[in-house]
């Protein structure tokens, strides 16, 4: 029996691959690096017998006990703190930020400590701070957040965020078998996103950070995207597609260490590109993918690089505005039709 | 323990009236051997002998950075480190220099570190005590007070999950305790009752603001009570009483009591660094302490009055700790700058991610 047709049952140790969602192949992720590795545990807020506010560690304290996933007090410098003592006791913590907007009460020991930990002293922090980011729920300016603009100019930290099943068990994986820290960001609206739910091996296997991945093929223009926008770039590239535009959509997967290599092919290959990011536009991570193709591609270039973000305000609760705030499809069709005709 | 930190509160308290005391020594109930009362003694000699000798390389200009004292307060980091077993965990303040030599860390490193020199821990990435070494238990602090107390707590919360015996001790400050970092650290080190010593030092000032700016507490013992754990106050100028009160914390947390924390009544005779020319200070403070109350001298009080050294004794070991920092001074001097290239190495795994080199501009 797959999990996905068990729904998030506790006590039962999830299936090895099988169909799973995103939300399911995280955990399996942390399950399987937790019975294969004794030192790796998970620690935050309600993430034992809740099984974390989006249930991403449930059923763990059954199968691992208090000792292995542990609750903690409301107290984010705390969780990034401690998981940082114990990985320089050799221990490998995951730990939950409840939402990723959470973050930013743990944002100084993260930069200051986690960060910069091997480069001060030579002791790599081996740990993993993950949790839920995103917008397009209504969840409002508090529970909505993307938080890797933040993050990226700080040396020290791996950023990572997913956008299929498969990547994220891989990559979580490949998170806590990682030698320093990462940032682990899960867009909320893809956990349970049932176009996502795919087919898992069953078999151990990891996606590599620091690598992105083509998710479709394209010779007109490229697409530079990473998590929920990377299926709304898809679906605006078969839109594409009707009106005789091949579009070539590159996931980044790791925002930090960034595969300057696949983005330099990709406008190698079709010299117009778009950026496409769900923070807002201004010190977003597309501005930096626009300075590094104007560095070192500019010859390529058949147009300029074109961003297309949520505009620069906190994200509004209401439908309406939340929808106003956030790219959709129609924008970047928009954008990519006056790409296409410069 | 209620009998015990009242105790402790008086003589706390009996340090701070401004009527001199006649000539102050230290607690003689303890079970400290004569050998380990004259370790004690190195120690305390040696903090303040390299801090004065690292005063003489910043006013040659040998400190690329800034120069942090500990004089008049050495007794509290050297006393309570020196009760960790050897599988204990330390992480001192910039004033705990005291603590880091207790742990067994050589003058040299500490010298090379000041110095910003290639054979210093960090290769010269970081500053003065800024580095740690875990075989011995040092965890090196960062500038940012509070954050060590998270973690040491996951120090000690990593050693429980693997079943070992090993007790944290953090120092924090009067200033330091004000952090909200501080806070998490040590209600999640209570919640968890985790073996984790918070030695806090009252030393009267954060930079320049005395600690009545800093919280609205009498004794910084007082906040035990909010963590539910147990505060003690001790005399943090009484070398012996620092291990002692240290000394039944390890215990106390070791045998699963959980968190202690215990307030070392002090007092800081230098400014925040050599530059702070103490303008905030009122007029006499220092000396009142220099004289009535140093932790050298009422220790020396204390070994001689004791029978346990004589004054020919302490200066032969001092002598001894002049040889080992002239030594140590030369060998720091001896090493060379990091080389510029060294800057890009170590953010990350390097056999992973490759070094963060200068980028060449517009070479096409």
């Amino acid at each position: 029996m797959s999990t996905a047709t068990k729904k998030d049952s506790k006590q039962n140790r999830p299936a090895r691959g099988g169909q799973a969602t995103m939300v399911e192949a995280i955990r399996q992720g942390i399950w399987e690096e937790m019975e294969r590795d004794p030192a790796v545990f998970v620690i935050g807020e309600d993430v034992g017998a809740y099984g974390g506010a989006f249930k991403v560690t449930d059923g763990l304290i059954d199968e691992f006990g208090a000792s292995r996933v542990i609750d903690t007090p409301i107290s984010e410098a705390a969780i990034v703190g401690a998981a940082c003592g114990a990985a320089l006791m050799g221990m490998k913590p995951v730990a939950e930020f409840q939402f990723i907007d959470f973050i930013s009460a743990g944002f100084d020991m993260l930069t200051n400590y986690a960060a910069k930990c091997r480069y001060r002293w030579g002791a790599g922090i081996q740990a993993v701070f993950r949790g839920p980011c995103g917008s397009g729920v209504h969840a409002g300016p508090f529970h909505s957040l993307n938080a890797e603009s933040f993050f990226m100019n700080t040396a020290g930290l791996k950023i990572v965020e997913p956008s299929t099943a498969y990547d994220a068990k891989g990559l979580i994986k490949a998170a806590i078998r990682d030698p320093d820290p990462v940032l682990f960001f899960e867009h909320k609206k893809l956990y349970r996103l049932p176009r996502l739910r795919e087919e898992l091996p069953e078999e151990d296997y990891i996606v590599p950070i620091g690598k992105a991945s083509t998710r479709r093929e394209g010779r007109d223009l490229s697409i530079i995207t990473f998590g929920a926008m990377t299926l709304t770039a898809l679906d605006a590239a078969e839109e594409l597609e009707k009106e005789g535009l091949d579009v070539e959509v590159i996931d980044l997967r790791t925002l930090a260490p960034l595969d300057k290599q696949a983005i330099l092919d990709s406008v190698k290959k079709t010299s117009k590109v778009m950026v496409l990011h769900e923070a807002s536009r201004t010190g977003g991570i597309g501005g930096e993918i626009a300075a590094l193709i104007a560095e070192e591609a500019f010859e390529w270039l058949d147009a300029p690089v074109v961003r297309v973000a949520s505009i620069d305000t906190p994200v509004p609760y209401s439908p309406p505005l939340e929808e106003y705030y956030l790219p959709q499809t129609k924008d970047v069709l928009e954008a990519a039709r006056r790409l296409a005709a410069y | 323990m209620k009998r015990q930190r009242k105790q402790a509160k008086d003589n706390g308290q009996s340090v701070a009236v401004s009527d001199a005391p006649e000539k102050l020594s230290c607690t003689s109930e303890t079970k400290l051997t004569h050998e380990q009362m004259l370790e004690l003694y190195r120690y305390l000699k040696l903090t303040r002998l390299v801090e004065e000798r690292l005063v003489n390389l910043y006013r040659q200009t040998k400190v690329v950075g800034g120069v942090f004292r500990s004089l008049g307060q050495e007794a509290t980091a050297v006393g309570t480190a020196y009760a960790l077993r050897p599988q204990d965990f330390v992480t001192p303040l910039i004033r705990d220099l005291g603590a880091v030599l207790v742990k067994g860390i050589r003058p040299r490193e500490i010298f090379a570190q000041y110095m910003a020199k290639a054979w210093g821990p960090s290769g010269g990435r970081d500053l003065n005590i800024h580095f740690g070494n875990l075989e011995k238990g040092f965890i090196g602090p960062i500038s940012h007070l509070g954050d060590m107390i998270p973690v040491m707590t996951g120090i000690v919360l990593g050693a429980r999950m693997q079943k070992k015996d090993i007790v944290a001790l953090a120092y924090i400050g009067d200033g330091g305790m004000s952090t909200g970092a501080f806070h998490e650290g040590l209600n999640f080190a209570a919640v968890q009752k985790l073996p984790l010593i918070v030695v806090a030092e009252y030393n009267h000032y954060a930079y320049s603001t005395p600690t009545r700016l800093q919280t609205a507490v009498e004794n910084l013992a007082d906040k035990a009570a909010g963590y539910g754990i147990p505060g003690h106050i001790v005399d943090g100028n009484d070398i012996i009483a620092c291990y002692e009160v240290t000394r039944a914390a390890v215990e106390y947390a070791s045998g699963g009591g959980g968190a202690v924390l215990i307030e070392a009544k002090t007092y800081r005779r230098k400014g925040h660094a050599e530059h702070d020319d103490q303008r905030y200070v009122p007029e006499g403070e220092i000396e009142w302490w220099e004289k009535n109350n140093d932790p050298i001298d009422r220790y020396e009080r204390f070994l001689a009055g004791h029978g346990i050294a004589t004054r020919e004794k302490m200066d032969a070991i001092t002598a001894d700790i002049q040889r080992e920092i002239d030594e140590d001074v030369a060998w720091a001097e001896s090493s060379p700058m990091p080389d510029a290239e060294q800057a890009a190495y170590g953010v990350f795994d390097n056999s992973i991610v490759l070094p963060a080199f200068r980028p060449k501009v517009l070479e096409r």
